[in-house]
Parts: structure tokens; C-alpha cells; sequence
């Protein structure tokens, strides 16, 4: 389904800082794939994701999505098949506007923007219904401007607006590490949740090394740009934290845990 | 303060809240303070008084007029995200641009009177004969561009806007272009802003190339004032507190005046009031009046 052929980004080309961020990077993604990523800080996972989101260009190599060429798409567009979650929970919502306005904004991906009012009853009706299978009482807040929202559930919203309109593709960078163990679980368990859609790919970067295991279909280790290691099927079952550890330097308390 | 110049300041104030809702959409709505606005009321004001001089319709005075107040938010806009200027900067350089544009609408002259020509006052005071009848034909088209324009804010296009202001990362991940929505809301921002300057002109009967500066901040002025006197609870009440800030501060001005105040000290008074306004913003919602007649912000205690 998303098939990343030999793509490079190098960060201040020519100058000090030049960072060589992803190097030279295969990665395909099958259909229905949940994919946990891991690595140390710096080890490129952001800028994967973000290579794939189209908030950067690349250097060379291609990304294609099913048919699509996404390669040299501008970052908006490229939207319209991807859904992204951010770690900061400030990022996925705009804070000003009421969550039903929210909704309806991230509904607008494959639809036409334009003098259309922006929220009927119906689809308010259909927003209410949906954001009930969150369970967290948003339903009879959709009046509410997303402000108002703790970090947790902004993150379930986040969630909620990113799959809404049925992307190919859900990116997903650190999007539980700024909240608290309740919230992270409950986000978590939603994630998993949407994860099974048919045909969607999921991308989840996590310094959790238990949900890196425990979440998904594939475990996915990166260092220095690189995919260093690919685990799934049986190898990924008989996996332990304690071994997964063991292959790379713990430089990060958090990854303990 | 004498009543005819209560009047003469809500005349005023009318035709000021066209330029504050302008205002609004920049500094609110797209969270960027925007400069053009200094230049293009001028545009405005030219292109509106130089048709009208001319002999033609001043309706289609005031259509043109709000088409270049467009078009130089869009070079501002443009500036902005296609070249990467901030957009302080950016509207600096086309008002700065705006004042030799300006003068060559005005074919070379600092200001053109159009006393004898038909404007939209002198023809709407032969329709209703009444003294009032700039207070009613300046509230008729203020009500206009607010119903017109909250409409718009609650499209799906409107929608998309005001989430640029709010979150670009969001619109952008939202497959929506967020370039192409500042581009939209500078130019219709600044639209405003030149309806409200053709609208001066023929107020006024007069285009004088001087009158832009500090319009911005008379613009802010308006706008914080007006959220801070009479609320912002829904985006209908922000419009209408907008553009009743916008007459609340021409009744300031016009009362500095009664008491005395040399003329010349306008954009002082101006830059004090705005200076004053912004720093009670600063100091949080709990300052505001509305504020101060409720107890303790109970709706935001509920969540």
C-alpha cells in the first residue's frame, strides 16, 4: 500500500549543522498494517513521517501510495489520504472554534470547500453519534470551543478528526506521550480501535517499548536514519521488552517503562 | 457634547465599523496584525472619490473601492507566504507602496473634493429626506456586510479560514491550502477596509492621501474596545461588539474633543487608547466588563 523507496533528507545542507536525517530508506507497508515505530532521539522516526506527510521535501527516492505518487505533492494535498495525529494535543485542533466545527473541518478532506454551510443537522447528528464511541462525554460538548478540552481528550478528538474522513494512511508521532497514564491508555486503546479499519495503514511512533510490542502488527527499530530492524509474525510474538532493549543503547528512563 | 456631535460621531462610527470588521478578520480571525490596512482605506477612498468625481455611479464607486482593497491585501498575502515575509513586514511594504499607488489614482494630487459630484449620502438624503438619513443608509450597509459576513464565517470556506488563524498545522493536515485561505482572508480583509475608505470619501466629500495613517490602529482600537466592552460570547456578538467598539471610540474622540483637546493630538490619544486596550487584554478575560457583571466565569469552572 505505502511503499518508500530509497528516500533521503539532509537537514542544513552545506552548512555545520548538516544532518544527515534518513539515509538512503526502504519501507513498504502493507494493507491493514499497524506499524509501532521505535528508536532513540534523533534516530529520524519525526522526520520519516513528516517525509511521508509532505511537511518536508525529500532529497531523493519516491513515496508511493497505492497508485499515488506522493512524492512531489504539496503537503495539503497529500492530506487528503493521510490522517495525522501530533504529540503536542495543541496541534490536531483549533483551539477558537467549537468541537463540532472541529469535526466538520477535518469531514471537509474529500468534499468541496466552498459557500456550503459549514454544519447541517445531519451531520451534526452523525458528529454526536460518532463522538459517543469515544466515551467520554464530548457528545453534549459539541458546543464547546476544543480549548476548553483536557490534553486527553483533545487527543481523542485529534484522533477522531484524523480518521474521520477514512484516510489510506494514519500517522501517528508520539501522539500519548504528553499525556497521563489514564488518558495515554484510553487514546491508546482507541487507537487500536481505529487501527482496524480495512485497508488503512497505521505509522506509530512510540518511546513505550511495552506498546511498541503490544500494539499492532509489526515493530519497526530505527537508528540513524535507517531501518534497523523489522519485526513481525512469529519473531515479534516470542519478542520481549527486556530484549528489545538490549538492541539499542538506552540513553531514555522513559523507554523503560 | 452637543447632539450634532453625537451624530456626526455614529455617522462616523458607522462607516469606521466596516473597516474595524476588516480589521477583525486580520488581527482575530487570521491572528496577523496586518498593516496594509494603512494604505489601502487610502485606495479605498481614491478609487471610490476619483469614479465618483468623474460623474459615475457611486455604488460602483464603492464595488471598485472594495475591489482594490482586495487586491492590495493580496499582494500582502501574497508577499507573506510566497516570499516569506512576515507579515508585519509585508504590510508595511505595500502600505509604504499603497501611498505612491494612492497618489497616482489620485492623478498626482494630495486630495480630490468631490463636493458637486453624486455620492451615495447625497443621493440616499433625496430618497428619504430625513436628517438622519446618513445614520440609516450607514446602518443599512453596515448590517449588510455583518450579515453577509457572519454567513460567511460559518461556511464550510469560512470555517477553513477562521481554523487558519487558529491552527495552520491543522488546516494543512486537514487537506486544506492554508496559503490560498490567507491569500482569501487578506484580500477580503482588506476589501472591507476599502469599502469603508470609498464609503469616507464620500462622507466626506473628500480623498486626502493623509488619511490612512494610523487607520490600523484606530482599526484595533475598535476592535478590542468593542470585544472588551460588549462581549465575545458567540461569533454574532464579537461581530456586533466589533463594530459598536468602532462607534464607542469615535464617541471617545469626539468627547476628548469637547473637553478640549487640541485636534492635533488625535494619533496620540489614539495610540493611548489602543496601548490601554491591549494591555487589559493582557491582563485576561477577567477584566473585561461582561466579565465583571458575572460571577466568576462559571462556564469554564463547569468543564
Amino acid at each position: 500500500m505505502l511503499k518508500v523507496e530509497r528516500i533521503s533528507k539532509t537537514f542544513g545542507k552545506g552548512s555545520i549543522n548538516e544532518k544527515l536525517a534518513i539515509d538512503d530508506l526502504n519501507l513498504t507497508v502493507n494493507k491493514g498494517d499497524f506499524i509501532a515505530i521505535i528508536g532513540s532521539n534523533g534516530a529520524g522516526k519525526s522526520t520519516l513521517l513528516n517525509c511521508i506527510s509532505g511537511v518536508y521535501g525529500i532529497d531523493s527516492g519516491s513515496i508511493m501510495l497505492g497508485d499515488i505518487n506522493l512524492t512531489k505533492l504539496p503537503e495539503y494535498k497529500r492530506s487528503k489520504f493521510i490522517g495525522r495525529v501530533f504529540q503536542d494535543p495543541l496541534r490536531g485542533t483549533a483551539f477558537d472554534m467549537t468541537i463540532e466545527e472541529n469535526l466538520a473541518i477535518a469531514s471537509t478532506k474529500n468534499k468541496s470547500i466552498g459557500l456550503q454551510r459549514g454544519l447541517n443537522k445531519k451531520e451534526r447528528e452523525l458528529f454526536r453519534e460518532k463522538l459517543a464511541l469515544l466515551d467520554m462525554g464530548l457528545e453534549n460538548r459539541m458546543k464547546q470551543k476544543s480549548k476548553l478540552l483536557s490534553g486527553g481528550q483533545r487527543q481523542a478528538l485529534t484522533l477522531f478528526m484524523a480518521v474521520v474522513s477514512e484516510p489510506k494512511l494514519l500517522l501517528l508521532d508520539e501522539h500519548i506521550a504528553a499525556l497521563d497514564p489514564g488518558a495515554a491508555k484510553k487514546v491508546l486503546a482507541l487507537t487500536d480501535e481505529f487501527s482496524k479499519t480495512p485497508d488503512l495503514c497505521t505509522l506509530m511512533i512510540t518511546h513505550n517499548m511495552k506498546a511498541a510490542l503490544a500494539h499492532g502488527n509489526r515493530t519497526i527499530l530505527m537508528k540513524d536514519g535507517k531501518i534497523v530492524m523489522d519485526l513481525y509474525g512469529e519473531e515479534r510474538k516470542k519478542m520481549t521488552v527486556e530484549k528489545l532493549i538490549a538492541q539499542f543503547d538506552i540513553d531514555n528512563d522513559r523507554m523503560l517503562l | 457634547m452637543t447632539f450634532g456631535a453625537v451624530i456626526g460621531s455614529v455617522e462616523l462610527g458607522l462607516i469606521y465599523s466596516i473597516m474595524a470588521l476588516g480589521v477583525f478578520l486580520s488581527f482575530r480571525t487570521l491572528n496577523t496584525p496586518d498593516l496594509t490596512v494603512d494604505g489601502s482605506i487610502v485606495t479605498g477612498m481614491a478609487v471610490s472619490a476619483m469614479i465618483c468625481s468623474i460623474g459615475g455611479n457611486p455604488w460602483l464607486a464603492l464595488i471598485a473601492a472594495f475591489i482594490a482593497g482586495c487586491l492590495a491585501g493580496f499582494v500582502s498575502a501574497l508577499l507573506n507566504t510566497k516570499l516569506g515575509i512576515q507579515p508585519l513586514l509585508a504590510g508595511i511594504l505595500v502600505m509604504l507602496a499603497l501611498y505612491s499607488v494612492n497618489l497616482r489614482i489620485m492623478g498626482g494630487r494630495a486630495n480630490i473634493a468631490i463636493i458637486k459630484s453624486d455620492t451615495v449620502y447625497k443621493n440616499f438624503e433625496e430618497l428619504v429626506q430625513s436628517q438622519y438619513s446618513s445614520i440609516i443608509l450607514g446602518l443599512i450597509i453596515l448590517i449588510l456586510i455583518t450579515a453577509c459576513f457572519y454567513y460567511f464565517l460559518r461556511t464550510r470556506l469560512g470555517f477553513a479560514l477562521r481554523a487558519t488563524g487558529d491552527n495552520e498545522d491543522m488546516v494543512r493536515s486537514s487537506g486544506i491550502n492554508s496559503d490560498a485561505m490567507r491569500l482569501l482572508g487578506m484580500g477580503l480583509s482588506n476589501g472591507m477596509v476599502g469599502l469603508a475608505g470609498g464609503l469616507l470619501a464620500q462622507y466626506q466629500s473628500v480623498s486626502d492621501i493623509g488619511m490612512g495613517v494610523g487607520m490600523v490602529v484606530v482599526g484595533l482600537a475598535s476592535v478590542i474596545i468593542g470585544e472588551a466592552v460588549f462581549g465575545t460570547t458567540s461569533l454574532l456578538r464579537r461581530l456586533i461588539a466589533v463594530s459598536l467598539g468602532a462607534i464607542l471610540y469615535r464617541m471617545i474622540i469626539a468627547l476628548a474633543f469637547n473637553l478640549g483637546m487640541p485636534s492635533t493630538d488625535l494619533k496620540l490619544i489614539s495610540a493611548v487608547i489602543v496601548t490601554i486596550a491591549l494591555s487589559t487584554g493582557v491582563l485576561g478575560e477577567k477584566f473585561s466588563i461582561p466579565a465583571l457583571f458575572q460571577k466568576g466565569g462559571k462556564n469554564n469552572a463547569k468543564s
